[in-house]
């Protein structure tokens, strides 16, 4: 199982990047067909909130590759760095 | 394993405390998105676009990005200066902007401060949505005894939705109650009635501030502090220590993210797809989510209590699950039940009335037809056409005004009631045990900050979008189910992430 946590971790780091291009350029596509203000607000909305996510997934990603999730924390004494 | 009787009264009290300041501020937050379009009549013009352009920066900002702001304002001085007069703060906050909306001037008497004012006011209401979750969840909590945890928290689960309930209601019953005519009632109603739902906030606000500031601090809270040991700093423990910050985004990718999208798909996007897409009429699509929140309610507390016994991870899995494989299917059977094509008219009942108004100054007159067909089944779909008849000869109207709407029959309406209520059970299983989840999750000491915002994340990002991205989507691609991907393919993700990385574990002692 710790395996397949690490390898889905490539995954995760795969799936922030593309989710930003996919993310950038269905609104740049969007406000060029129609270029009134909501389009606009609308999907820069869009970009700015949901880029730290996927910025998150890459540092989940990252964390899940490099074993963080093998073993939980059972208490707060684990939670330490 | 019983509790004495006097512990199980202090925690009644505690839950009713609790939940009824929680409920009373989603009542808020929800009612300025239930009267969205009369509120956008008063304070934001459309012929204006500075206006238009606060009004879009008021539903967007304050629901979506002001949501995970709060949860790290509050969450941080929750676990600053504690759990009690944080979310009597947040209580208060919320009360006031409520209130504060319901006396603002229209656009019409103050211009633009009318606008600016109101977002402002937005803004604080999302904030204060931000602080309250967290605390109130943490508190409960931390009173509860760990094999009863999961079943105390659900009963502040409950609030959301009964939050929505009682916005629905009251603004259902004010539209009503103005005037002995039904026409005229909702015309009152839109002029100044509106208002009344706001206002009423204060008395609900001012009862539950009493009842808050009778409570005592969290008991675990007030150990570490009496022990010196609260943090200094939440959030640079919650976000920059990695052992802490890899929990968070555990919490967000595995668990909030995909509860976020099932709570809002089940009843936000559920309702808005009944009245603008199935095209039942404003109040039939308001009753029929009435009677679903109504029935599946006590599930929160159900699961709530089940987690108890068997877990919180595989009873919101599955519930992410069942909303992943049925939701095309629930969705595509709301349409068909909406559909004409789907009946035969009667048509020697068919009614046609015409009223012509003429246009002041102008010499042209609006006409406006409304044709009332009936069908087979007891459904009644209104055709309310508006075109101008132009003195000029030959000029005519290009693109008539045509507004759709549908009275369903008593069986095809409730077999809707039924499908939302399946839709709202997803959410019951869901969300039901998250409280009790992401309390288990970290420590006291940085609690509040560390679920705050993952919780807020999942649920103002990712579910507060969700009916917009499903109207974009449904708007570039044309399918009218297409809007539908977004909340599969988020709970998708997050139940694959759920599976793999979440364990199941109950946390015996939550005071560490």
């Amino acid at each position: 199982m710790n395996t397949l946590k690490r390898i889905a971790g490539i995954l995760w780091i795969i799936a922030g990047p593309l989710g930003i291009y996919y993310l950038v350029k269905t609104a740049v596509d969007e406000i060029n067909k129609k270029p009134v203000i909501d389009t606009k607000i609308q999907w820069a909305v869009f970009v700015i909130v949901f880029i730290p996510i996927a910025v998150g997934i890459i540092i989940f990603g990252f964390y899940a590759i490099n074993g963080e999730y093998d073993q939980l924390p059972s208490s707060s004494a684990d939670i330490t760095d | 394993m019983n509790q004495p009787a006097d512990e199980v009264q202090s925690i009644r009290k505690i839950i009713t405390a609790s939940s009824v300041g929680t409920l009373i501020e989603w009542y808020d937050f929800y009612i300025f998105g239930s009267l969205a379009t009369v509120i956008a009549s008063q304070f934001f013009p459309k012929t204006n676009p500075t206006a238009a352009l606060l009004s879009t920066l008021a539903t967007f900002a304050a629901g979506f990005i002001v949501r995970p702001f709060g949860a790290l304002v509050f969450g941080r001085l929750g676990d600053l200066i504690g759990r009690k007069y944080t979310f009597l703060l947040t209580l208060i906050i919320m009360g006031s902007s409520t209130f504060a909306i319901g006396l603002v001037p229209g656009y019409q008497t103050i211009g633009f401060a009318a606008p600016i004012i109101v977002l402002i006011l937005r803004l604080l209401q999302g904030l204060a949505l931000g602080g309250e979750y967290g605390g109130a969840a943490t508190y409960v909590a931390e009173h509860s005894p760990p094999n009863r945890r999961g079943f105390f928290t659900s009963w502040i689960q409950t609030t959301a939705t009964l939050g929505l309930f009682l916005s629905l209601g009251i603004i259902l019953i004010t539209r009503h109650s103005l005037d002995a005519d039904r026409i005229k009632s909702i015309a009152k109603f839109n002029d100044w009635g509106w208002r009344i739902p706001f206002l009423v906030s204060i008395f609900l606000v001012i009862v539950s501030v009493y009842v808050r500031l009778r409570m005592k601090e969290s008991p675990m809270y007030a150990k570490l502090k009496t022990e010196g040991k609260t943090s200094s700093n939440p959030l640079k423990e919650s976000f920059t220590h990695r052992s802490n910050l890899k929990m968070v985004l555990l919490a967000l990718f595995g668990a909030t993210m995909g509860q976020g999208v099932v709570w809002y798909t089940g009843q936000f996007y559920a309702q808005s797809f009944i009245e603008n897409t199935c095209k039942v009429d404003f109040e039939q699509s308001r009753t029929i989510l009435i009677w679903a929140i109504l029935f599946a309610t006590p599930f929160f507390v159900v699961f709530g209590n089940w987690s108890d016994k068997v877990g919180r991870k595989w009873i919101m899995l599955l519930g992410m699950l069942l909303a992943i494989i049925t939701y095309r299917p629930l969705f595509g059977k709301l349409f068909s039940l909406a559909d004409e094509k789907n009946k035969t008219e009667v048509l020697e009942e068919k009614q046609i009335n015409t009223a012509i108004k003429p246009v002041v100054n102008t010499g042209n007159s609006l006409r406006t037809t409304g044709t009332k067909h009936f069908f087979n089944d007891g459904t009644v779909l209104i055709e309310t056409k508006v075109d101008t008849i132009y003195a000029e000869a030959g000029k005519t109207t290009i693109k008539p005004d045509v507004k759709i709407s549908k009275l369903l029959s008593g069986k095809n309406y409730w077999m809707m009631v039924a499908i939302v209520f399946v839709m709202i059970l997803y959410v019951t299983m869901v969300y039901g045990p998250i409280a009790a989840f992401l309390v288990e999750l970290f420590p006291t000491k940085i609690r509040y900050t560390s679920m705050s915002l993952p919780y807020h994340i999942g649920n103002g990002i990712f579910g507060g979008l969700t009916p917009f991205i499903a109207l974009l989507l449904t708007t570039i691609y044309g399918d009218k189910l297409v809007g539908l991907y977004y909340s599969i393919i988020v709970a998708g993700l997050c139940f694959l992430i759920g599976v793999l990385y979440l364990k199941n574990r109950i946390d015996q002692d939550v005071s560490d």
